[in-house]
Formats: structure tokens, C-alpha cells, sequence
């Protein structure tokens, strides 16, 4: 399954989740409490610097996942250059970009396991109202192996309705998917409950059935 | 709650793949993702409880890194970005889009369902758009709703298509259309 994680091995990658966290929680307020433009330009080049420790692959990954913020930064720019406050602008434009880019940068340097961890140790609170955490990671492992199943599907769909009109289909597939993401859900609460279901009382996982 | 699970969890991977499809464009090349339509179905298939968990479940899997949302975002950054406000206000957003459709019985399903999901997907999910969009931009809340009108256009025509989608939906899977289905199951 195709995660952000990087494949580039920094040392970050070793660090605990938690400290990553708690580490990004406090940088994002230190940028939000502080408005020098100073502070937030050696803020951002700070975090250019971390993007490029690891060399030119992992920067460039980190690069591509601040590129959706163009559009924010042309139309603050443009607003504050109007209104003639531009050093406010650019501080706003800093900011935003180096609270994103941090947040990747965690995202980047935390596999999907370790992730996983977090959000288990993260959820216990909640089991003493009653939330069955071994129902979040059971409701995560099957939505982490049906969205590639799924996409298929409507990869499946869309050449068969290429095959047979000229133009391309665009809402006519959602119907056609959601059907299939139905039944595909039908057969998987079956095969859930076949083996043994979700028995709240015990450990909130199913048992595999007995083959022998 | 075998059932639920397993409902909350494809829709969730539904919402996923609807990006993952490279063709998805609506008509009239509004720019638009497919992914809030899909937002507006889980309340009005799947109705309050399970359309906001599916939701949720979604974007739990977004925030540990994957790159579900369109254009292969995903991560803990796009909840640092301007557009937080929206991610925020989906599970809401499909939780009064589903307590609609499974409030207001004996009208037209499509009908309901469009109008359940331009409160709830358009007008309640526009209010946290606007407001995180205002936090982070520093915006005034008036300013923030104005860069993001051009996009109702494209909405409303997702809620119609909503609309007709569940009613297409309630014919073909009648017994899985849960905000309109009496048992658990």
C-alpha cells in the first residue's frame, strides 16, 4: 500500500511517535504565538534545512507535499500587496508553510506501524467510555486493504464503459462503486461474523475459525 | 455490528478510491473532487452514526499517511493547512446529512437527499471550511467565505447528484440503504 512515509532512512525514523508529536505540537505553537517576520523566516528556513538533511530525494518528496499551498500563497501575496502590508503577508505565507511543512515532516519520517502504535496508545483514553479500540485497528486494517480492491473496481468500470461509449464516464461510475463497496461490505461482515464475530465482551477481535 | 463495521469501513475505502479513479471530473469542468460527494453519500446511505464513523475512519487513515485525499494528498500537514476547516467539518457534515435523511420520511427520497445534503455538505461544512480557512489565512470570516464561493457552483451539483445516487441506491440495495432501513442488521 502506497504510504507518505519516506523510504529515505533518517534518524527521525527511529524516534518514537510520541516525541515526534509532542515536538510538532510545540513548534506549531511557538509559530503561532510569535509574529516577527524574522522569527518566521529563520522558522522556515529552519525547516527547509531539515527537509534537506537527508539529501535531495527526501526534499524533493517534501517539496511536492507543500506545492497544493501555491494557491494560498499567490492570493495572500497578491491581497497584501494591495493593501500594502506585506511583511504581514509574508510572515502569514511563512507561517503557514512551515506549520505544513513540519507536520509533513513528521509524516515523512514515521511508518505506518509506528502510526498504527500511536493511535492505539492514543485511543486508550476513550476505551473507558466504552470505545473498543481493537475495533478502530480492525475498521482501519479493512479500509487500508479495500481502498486499493475498490479502486480497481472503478479502474475495471471505467474501461468497460470506455469500451462502449466515446466519452469518458464521470459520475456514472459512483453509483456502479458504491454498489460494489455494499456488497463487498455484506460479504465481509459475513465472513466476520463466521468467525466468531466481533464479541464485544472478550477481546473485540474476531477469532479465525478452526480449519483443522 | 458486524454489518456497521463492515459498511463504515468500504464506504470509508469508497471515499478513498474515488480519487484513486484518474477520470473523475464532474461536468461543465467545474474543479471539483469527487471525494465530497462521497462525504454526502456516507450520511445518506449509511445515515448519522455510521456515515460519521466511516467518515471518521477515513480521516484517521489520512492523518497516519495515506495518501487518500485528491491529488495523492494526506498526512499530518494538510490538517496544518488552510483547508482543516472542511477535513474538520466532514464527519459532521455527514452526520447531518444522514440525521436528515433518517428524520424526514415520506417525502422523496432524491429529494430529501439533496436537501440533506446541501445542509449538511454545503452549508455546515462551508461554516467549518470558512472559519479554519479565516484561522489560518487570517482572514476575516467574510473575506475567507470569499475564496471559497466559486466552489458552490460544483457542490450543488454534487448534492443533487447525492440525491439522485441514494434513490438510485435505495431501488438496487434496498436493505443497505441503512438511514432509510429500520433494523440494524
Amino acid at each position: 500500500m502506497l504510504c507518505l512515509t519516506s523510504p529515505v532512512e533518517t534518524s527521525a525514523h527511529r524516534w518514537r511517535p510520541g516525541i515526534k508529536f509532542a515536538l510538532l505540537c510545540a513548534a506549531t505553537f511557538v509559530l503561532l504565538a510569535i509574529d516577527s517576520l524574522v522569527f518566521q523566516v529563520a522558522a522556515f528556513l529552519g525547516c527547509l534545512l531539515l527537509f534537506a538533511l537527508p539529501g535531495r530525494t527526501f526534499f524533493l518528496a517534501g517539496m511536492r507535499a507543500l506545492k497544493p499551498l501555491w494557491p494560498f500563497v499567490v492570493i495572500l501575496i497578491v491581497w497584501h500587496g494591495i493593501t500594502q502590508d506585506m511583511a504581514d503577508g509574508l510572515a502569514i505565507v511563512l507561517r503557514l508553510m512551515t506549520a505544513v511543512g513540519l507536520a509533513t515532516l513528521v509524516t515523512m519520517t514515521t511508518r505506518l506501524s509506528d502510526m498504527m502504535d500511536f493511535v492505539r496508545w492514543a485511543l486508550q483514553p476513550l476505551a473507558r467510555f466504552g470505545l473498543q479500540t481493537r475495533l478502530v485497528e480492525l475498521g482501519i486494517a479493512l479500509v487500508i486493504r479495500f481502498t486499493p480492491a475498490l479502486a480497481a473496481q472503478g479502474r475495471q468500470l471505467a474501461q468497460s464503459w470506455r469500451a462502449r461509449a466515446h466519452q469518458k464516464p464521470r459520475w456514472q461510475l459512483i453509483l456502479p462503486l458504491t454498489v460494489a463497496a455494499i456488497d463487498d461490505a455484506e460479504q465481509v461482515a459475513q465472513a466476520l461474523r463466521a468467525r466468531g464475530g466481533l464479541m464485544p465482551h472478550n477481546s473485540g477481535v474476531p477469532t479465525p475459525a478452526r480449519t483443522d | 455490528m458486524e454489518r456497521s463495521l463492515a459498511l463504515s469501513a468500504l464506504f470509508a475505502a469508497r471515499i478513498a478510491a474515488l480519487f484513486l479513479i484518474p477520470s473523475f471530473t464532474l461536468a461543465f469542468g467545474v474543479p471539483v473532487t469527487a471525494q465530497t460527494l462521497g462525504v454526502m453519500l456516507c450520511g445518506t446511505v449509511l445515515g448519522a452514526k455510521r456515515g460519521t464513523l466511516a467518515v471518521l475512519l477515513f480521516l484517521v487513515l489520512v492523518a497516519i499517511g495515506l495518501p487518500f485525499l485528491a491529488g495523492g494528498r494526506g498526512g499530518l500537514g494538510v490538517f496544518a493547512g488552510p483547508t482543516v476547516g472542511f477535513l474538520v467539518g466532514w464527519p459532521v457534515a455527514a452526520f447531518v446529512t444522514g440525521l436528515i435523511v433518517e428524520r424526514w420520511r415520506g417525502a422523496n427520497l432524491a429529494v430529501v437527499a439533496t436537501v440533506a445534503s446541501i445542509i449538511g455538505g454545503i452549508i455546515v461544512l462551508y461554516a467549518f471550511g470558512i472559519v479554519g480557512m479565516s484561522v489560518i489565512l487570517e482572514r476575516t470570516l467574510l473575506e475567507a467565505a470569499g475564496l471559497v464561493t466559486a466552489f458552490i457552483p460544483g457542490d450543488i451539483i454534487k448534492a443533487v447528484l447525492a440525491g439522485l445516487l441514494t434513490a438510485a441506491l435505495f431501488k438496487a440495495r434496498p436493505a443497505s440503504v441503512l438511514s432509510r432501513a429500520s433494523s440494524d442488521g
